[in-house]
């Protein structure tokens, strides 16, 4: 409901907000694989989640998400989603190891994909922060394999007091030859979203 | 040869013998299927949440406590009797463990205890549930043989 009250300036502060983090994230995973990872500029859309779960290959397409809830000044959470290709990138540069599939994936790699998606979402959050200069904390991760459709409705479900609507921010880079997508779902509660415009300046 | 209607989210279809009704990738929502086996007519319906008093209330197939009754009233209107109706569910997963404040991860739960009473004030039986845990489900249900096939990922396929 109230995403279809957001004007286009409403939804083109949000974008910005949305893109503000993405290239810290990419700075971090860089640092943290040791590899030269370059990026476009990031495509913030508000998505119904029918549009969400087809951007990350349909209902039933096996995903891992990594959930991340933020508290303090504003609050809602954050929910990291990353597909086959992303995942074994992460795992090969940091383990050496190949993901032939999600069945046959251990612990220790699921700490590992935890910690990724840990850190990426931290600088995310961190540099919305200091841009607004507002205090915001985050809860460790939690960690899931699933089908893409189970966890965004789950996901949604928590937070559809705001809408049937996500703000869905797609990150294409450049690894190498490699091409790979990050995907983030930032979803704000009610009030923090009315916080996080009134920050640059606007009413809704 | 298959026959298969697709449930959207929040979204409800009611079926004719040989047909299948489908829905994919049930997380914390729930999928409730009811049969009219002497009529062979069936529904189901995919709801996100417990009740509509916490929503916008546009549309009654995203809560339990509208959706269900509406789709009941559709059935009737098809000539089912209510003694007739059976209900297998299934859904409710909490996906994420999250340690905070917060209420998250409790909806899945809400929406299973939600559905169980509507159904209880109806006076339709729960002849099965596949409910909870920590996984998805896609979820057909067979509108001939009141059959509900659950898969899920890793998992076999089960039939309850």
């Amino acid at each position: 409901m109230i995403y279809n009250e957001l004007n286009e300036t409403h939804i083109d502060v949000l974008k910005e907000i949305g893109n503000i983090g993405a290239g810290n994230a990419a700075t971090s995973l860089s640092q943290m694989l040791s590899k030269t990872i370059e990026m476009n500029v990031p495509e913030v859309d508000i998505l119904n989640l029918d549009d969400a779960i087809d951007t990350m290959g349909g209902h039933e397409n096996i995903v891992v998400g990594v959930l991340v809830s933020f508290y303090g000044d504003i609050d809602g959470v954050i929910l990291f989603l990353l597909k086959k290709e992303f995942v074994h990138l992460i795992l090969n540069s940091l383990m050496g190891t190949e993901l032939n599939s999600f069945e046959e994936i251990s612990e220790m790699e699921m700490s590992a994909l935890s910690e990724i998606g840990n850190i990426m979402v931290s600088s995310y959050v961190n540099s919305i922060a200091s841009l607004t200069e507002m205090a915001i904390d985050i809860t460790v991760p939690s960690v899931c394999i699933d089908m893409t459709g189970a966890i965004i409705d789950a996901v949604a479900s928590e937070f559809s007091e705001v809408s049937d609507k996500v703000m869905f921010i797609k990150e294409k880079y450049f690894c190498g030859e490699e091409t790979i997508y990050s995907n983030m779902l930032l979803l704000p509660s009610v009030t923090s979203l009315k916080i996080l415009l009134n920050k640059f300046g606007m009413e809704i | 040869m298959s026959d298969e209607l697709v449930v959207g989210i929040s979204d409800m279809k009611i079926a004719r013998a040989p047909q299948e009704l489908i829905s994919y990738a049930l997380g914390s929502c729930v999928g409730i299927c009811i049969i009219d086996k002497v009529k062979k007519v069936a529904g189901m319906v995919h709801v996100m949440l417990p009740s509509s008093s916490i929503g916008d209330n546009v549309n009654a197939f995203k809560y339990a406590d509208t959706g269900i009754p509406e789709m009941v009233k559709q059935m009737e209107a098809l000539g089912c009797l209510r003694a007739h109706m059976t209900a297998k569910i299934a859904g409710g997963a909490k996906m994420f463990e999250i340690k905070s404040t917060s209420t998250i991860g409790n909806i899945g739960e809400r929406n299973v205890l939600a559905t169980k009473e509507v159904l209880s004030k109806l006076n339709i039986k729960i002849t099965s549930q596949d409910v909870g845990a920590n996984y998805g489900r896609t979820i057909t249900f067979n509108s001939s043989s009141g059959d509900l096939k659950i898969k899920s990922f890793a998992k076999d396929v089960k039939i309850i």
